[in-house]
C-alpha cells in the first residue's frame, strides 16, 4: 500500500480513536480526501480496525455517498426528488445529458465531469436544484444549467485546469 | 421614561472593526440636532443577526433591521425613518435570494420557528435572551420526572417525524424501562423529498434542538445523547457543532449541569446518504457503525434502542417544541390545533405553488388555506390538481378534499400521511402516473433489500409504471398493482416498504381515469408523458424563422425559411427544444 494511502487510513483513525462505530464517519472522511473507496482502502481500514473485509465492504456499499469507483474532476448532483422533480426536473435532467453526453451515472471519458443524483438536498423551494461539487444552483432552466457548465469550464481554463 | 422608539446597535467586536462606534456618534448627533433624545432611546445590543454585513442595527419597534451601514446612513436613517416615519428599504437586510423566510402570514402561527431569523444561531446569548435555557433550568430548578410528562401529556405533543405518536408515552416507557445506560437520540435524518424544516429549525435555531433534548434525558435517565444528521446537511452539522460547544463552555451539557446531579453531553453523527436510515431502527443501527438496515420492533428503541439500551428517540421538530411547552404550560400548546392534533406543524411547501418556503401553521387549517392564503394559490393561476403530503410514503389528495382540516387522523383517512411535513402542490400540467411512477423509482432505490415484498415488490411495480408511462401499459396492469401494493404494505418490516405503496394507492384511487387514460387510450392527459405526446407546430402561427430546424438535435424538422415548418414525429425524440426556442410559441403539445 502506498505511503500517502496509509497516511490518510492513519489520519481517520486517530481522529475517531480506532473506534469501530465511527466506520461511517472515517468511510465518509477518506472519500472526501481520496475521491473514492478502492478494493485497497477498504482493505487497509478494515485491517487496521480489526474488522472482517467483508463487513467494511456491506458498510462501504450501502451509502450512496460513499464511492466505489473514481469520479470526475467536477461532480453533478442533480436533485431528484419530486418538489424538483414537479418543478422542471426532468428538464433539467434531459439538458444534462445532452449537454455532457453521457447518461446518469456515468463520467464523460476525458475525466472531467461525473453526473449523479442525489436526494434532496432540502433547497426544495428553488428546485430543480443541481450540486457542481460543493456549490448548490437552484431554479434551474436548461439555459442556467448551460451558462452554469460554461463557467465552471471557464474557471478550470483560467486555473490552468484543462 | 417611555420611549417611543429603540435602537439596538451592534456592538459585537467584528461590528465595532468596521465602525459601528462611529456610525452610533452619528446616530447620537442626529438625534440631538432633531431634539428626539427623549423620544428614542440607543441601547448598545449584543450580535443582532447578521454581523457579517456590519455595522448593524435595528429599529423598534417596527424591528427594521439596518445593514452594512456607515455614519451618513446613520443620518439618513434619524431622518427618514425616525423623525418621518419612512423606513429606508435600500439599507435594509435582505434574506438571500435562495432561502426566504418572509413575514408570517395572517394564518401562520410561529412556535418552533419563532427564533429563527431573530437570533444569532452562533452565538447562545442570543437564544438565553429569548427565554433559552430557561425550560431546562425549570425543570432541574424542582420539577420531578413525572411533573414534565404531565406537561408533556396536557400539551398533547405527538412526534413530528410523521407517525404521530403521542410524546409524554413514548418518553415514559423509556423512562420505565430497567437499565443504567439509556440512550436519548434525535432523528436529524430529514430524507423526505420536499422536506427540509429541519434543516432550516438546525440552521437557525439549534440550541432549541439541544434543550429539548437535555429535557428528555432528564426525564428518561439518560446520560448519553446522540443527533443523526444527514451529511447532506454541511451548515446544520457546523452549526450544530458551534452551539453544542457554547452550550458545554456555559455548563448546559457535561456534568452536573446548573449546578445539580444531573449530567448529560451530546454527540453528532452524520449519515452517508441513505433514506432508510430516517426509519429510527436504521438509523440506531447506522449510529453503530454498521449497514443502515430496520430490525423487527418490538423490541421498541425504548427497551432496546441503541447497542441494545433503553434508548427515547425524536425528530428535530418535536425536540423544538419541548422548551416552550415546558416554559409556557401544557394548556397553551394544547388551545392550538384540533382534538386529537395539537400545536402547530411546519410544513415546507414547494411545487406549483406562488409562495414555496416553510411555514408553520396550527393543526386543523384546511388544506385550502394552507395554498391559497398562506402559498398564494396555484403558480401562474393554474387550476389546482393535487397536493402530495407526507414525502415518498405519503398520498395525493385531489381537489375535493381542498377544505379538509389538516391533522394526523385527517391526512390518514384520505389515503396520505402527516409524514415530516412535505407539501407538494401539483397543478394540472402534473401527470399523475408519472408522480406515481416517480415515488416509485425513489423507494425501489432506496429500499434496503432486506425484505423481499420491498425489494423486489417495488421493482414490480415500477415496471409496471413504466410501462404504462411509455405508452405499453396492458389491461390488468392496474388490477396488478393494486395486488402488489396490498402484498408489500402486508409484507414489509419498516415503514418504507410498508408505505411505498401509499403513491400509486392514492393516485388510483383519486386519478384512475388518469391510469385508464393511458392504457387504454394511449393518451396522456397532462401531455407529460413523453412516449404519449406529439410535437406540432402550428401552420397559421409559424413565421418560418428556422429556429426551431436549427436546433432540433436529430434533425426531425423541416421547412424552408418564410414558410411553415413541419415535425416529422417518427424521427422526433421529443426532447421539447422546439418549443423552448420558438420565439412565437407555435409548437404544441398534443
Amino acid at each position: 500500500m502506498d505511503k500517502a494511502l496509509t497516511q490518510t487510513i492513519h489520519r481517520a483513525l486517530t481522529r475517531h480513536a480506532n473506534s469501530q462505530e465511527s466506520l461511517v464517519e472515517m468511510l465518509r472522511e477518506i472519500n472526501a480526501e481520496l475521491g473514492y473507496l478502492s478494493a485497497e482502502t477498504l482493505g487497509g481500514l478494515a485491517d487496521a480496525l480489526k474488522l472482517p473485509r467483508s463487513q467494511v465492504l456491506s458498510v462501504a456499499s450501502f451509502y450512496s455517498m460513499l464511492d466505489l469507483e473514481p469520479r470526475g474532476t467536477h461532480v453533478i448532483k442533480l436533485c431528484q426528488d419530486a418538489p424538483c422533480h414537479v418543478a422542471g426536473g426532468q428538464e433539467i435532467w434531459e439538458t444534462l445529458e445532452r449537454e455532457l453526453g453521457i447518461s446518469f451515472g456515468a463520467t464523460t471519458p476525458d475525466g472531467k465531469w461525473t453526473l449523479l443524483t442525489t436526494s434532496c438536498i432540502g433547497a426544495c423551494a428553488v428546485g430543480p436544484v443541481m450540486m457542481v461539487d460543493d456549490d448548490i444552483y437552484g431554479n434551474l432552466t436548461p439555459e442556467r444549467v448551460r451558462e452554469i457548465l460554461a463557467q465552471v469550464a471557464d474557471q478550470d481554463r483560467a486555473g490552468g485546469r484543462t | 421614561m417611555v420611549y417611543r422608539a429603540h435602537v439596538l446597535i451592534c456592538g459585537e467586536p467584528r461590528c465595532v472593526e468596521k465602525g459601528a462606534r462611529d456610525v452610533e456618534a452619528a446616530l447620537t448627533q442626529k438625534i440631538q440636532e432633531l431634539g428626539l433624545e427623549n423620544e428614542v432611546q440607543i441601547l448598545e445590543a449584543s450580535a443582532l443577526g447578521h454581523g457579517e454585513q456590519g455595522p448593524e442595527l435595528v429599529v423598534y419597534p417596527e424591528g427594521v433591521h439596518y445593514v452594512n451601514l456607515r455614519p451618513e446612513d446613520a443620518t439618513r436613517i434619524v431622518e427618514e425613518h425616525l423623525f418621518k416615519g419612512r423606513p429606508i428599504a435600500e439599507l435594509q437586510y435582505k434574506e438571500p435570494p435562495s432561502e426566504p423566510l418572509p413575514a408570517p402570514s395572517h394564518k401562520e402561527i410561529r412556535v418552533v420557528l419563532d427564533k429563527i431569523g431573530k437570533i444569532d444561531p452562533e452565538n447562545i446569548d442570543d437564544y438565553i435572551a429569548l427565554d433559552g435555557y430557561a425550560a431546562l433550568a425549570k425543570v432541574l430548578g424542582g420539577m420531578s420526572r413525572d411533573e414534565v410528562l404531565v406537561v408533556l401529556k396536557t400539551s398533547g405533543l405527538r412526534g413530528r417525524g410523521g407517525a404521530g405518536f403521542p410524546t409524554h408515552l413514548k418518553w415514559s416507557f423509556a423512562k420505565n424501562a430497567p437499565g443504567d445506560v439509556k440512550y436519548v437520540i434525535c432523528n436529524a435524518d430529514e430524507g423526505d423529498p420536499g422536506a427540509f424544516m429541519n434543516r432550516r429549525v438546525l440552521e437557525g435555531d439549534p440550541h432549541a434542538v439541544i434543550e429539548g433534548m437535555a429535557i428528555a434525558a432528564y426525564v428518561i435517565g439518560a446520560r448519553q445523547g446522540y443527533i443523526y444528521v444527514r451529511a447532506e446537511y454541511p451548515i446544520a452539522i457546523s452549526t450544530l457543532r458551534v452551539a453544542l460547544a457554547q452550550a458545554r463552555e456555559y455548563g448546559l451539557l457535561g456534568e452536573n449541569i446548573l449546578d445539580t446531579h444531573f449530567s448529560f453531553d451530546l454527540e453528532i453523527r452524520m449519515g452517508a446518504g441513505a433514506f432508510v436510515c430516517g426509519e429510527e431502527t436504521a438509523l440506531m443501527k447506522s449510529i453503530e457503525g454498521v449497514r443502515g438496515m430496520p430490525t423487527t420492533r418490538p423490541p421498541f428503541p425504548a427497551t432496546s434502542g441503541l447497542w441494545g439500551k433503553p434508548s427515547n428517540i425524536n425528530n428535530v421538530e418535536t425536540y423544538a417544541n419541548v422548551p416552550q411547552i415546558l416554559l409556557k404550560g401544557g394548556a397553551w400548546f394544547a388551545s392550538m390545533g384540533t382534538e386529537k392534533s395539537k400545536g402547530t406543524k411546519t410544513f415546507a411547501v414547494a411545487g406549483k405553488v406562488a409562495r414555496t418556503g416553510l411555514i408553520e401553521v396550527p393543526l386543523g387549517i384546511t388544506i385550502r388555506e394552507i395554498v391559497y392564503d398562506v402559498g398564494g394559490g396555484v403558480l401562474d393561476g393554474k387550476k389546482f390538481k393535487a397536493v402530495q403530503t407526507g414525502g415518498p410514503m405519503g398520498g395525493c389528495i385531489p381537489e375535493k378534499y381542498l377544505d379538509l382540516p389538516v391533522d394526523y387522523e385527517n391526512l390518514a383517512a384520505v389515503g396520505s400521511i402527516m409524514g415530516s411535513g412535505g407539501f407538494v402542490v401539483m397543478d394540472e400540467e402534473t401527470c399523475m402516473v408519472d408522480i406515481a411512477r416517480f415515488f416509485m423509482e425513489f423507494t425501489q432505490e432506496e429500499s434496503c433489500g432486506k425484505c423481499v415484498p420491498c425489494r423486489v415488490g417495488t421493482r414490480r411495480m415500477l415496471e409496471i409504471l413504466e410501462h404504462i408511462c411509455a405508452g405499453k401499459g396492458k389491461p390488468g396492469d392496474i388490477e396488478m398493482l393494486e395486488t402488489l401494493a396490498e402484498k408489500i404494505g402486508f409484507g414489509s418490516l419498516c415503514g418504507l416498504g410498508q408505505g411505498a405503496p401509499n403513491p400509486v394507492l392514492s393516485t388510483l384511487e383519486h386519478f384512475r381515469d388518469e391510469y385508464e387514460a393511458h392504457i387504454y387510450e394511449k393518451r396522456c392527459p397532462a401531455k407529460v408523458c413523453k412516449a404519449l405526446i406529439e410535437y406540432r407546430i402550428e401552420a397559421e402561427t409559424c413565421i418560418g424563422c428556422t429556429r426551431c430546424a436549427r436546433n432540433c438535435p436529430v434533425n426531425a424538422i423541416s421547412g424552408k425559411a418564410k414558410q411553415v415548418h413541419v415535425i416529422d414525429p417518427e424521427t422526433c425524440i421529443r426532447c421539447g427544444i422546439c418549443a423552448q426556442v420558438c420565439p412565437v410559441d407555435a409548437v404544441k403539445v398534443e
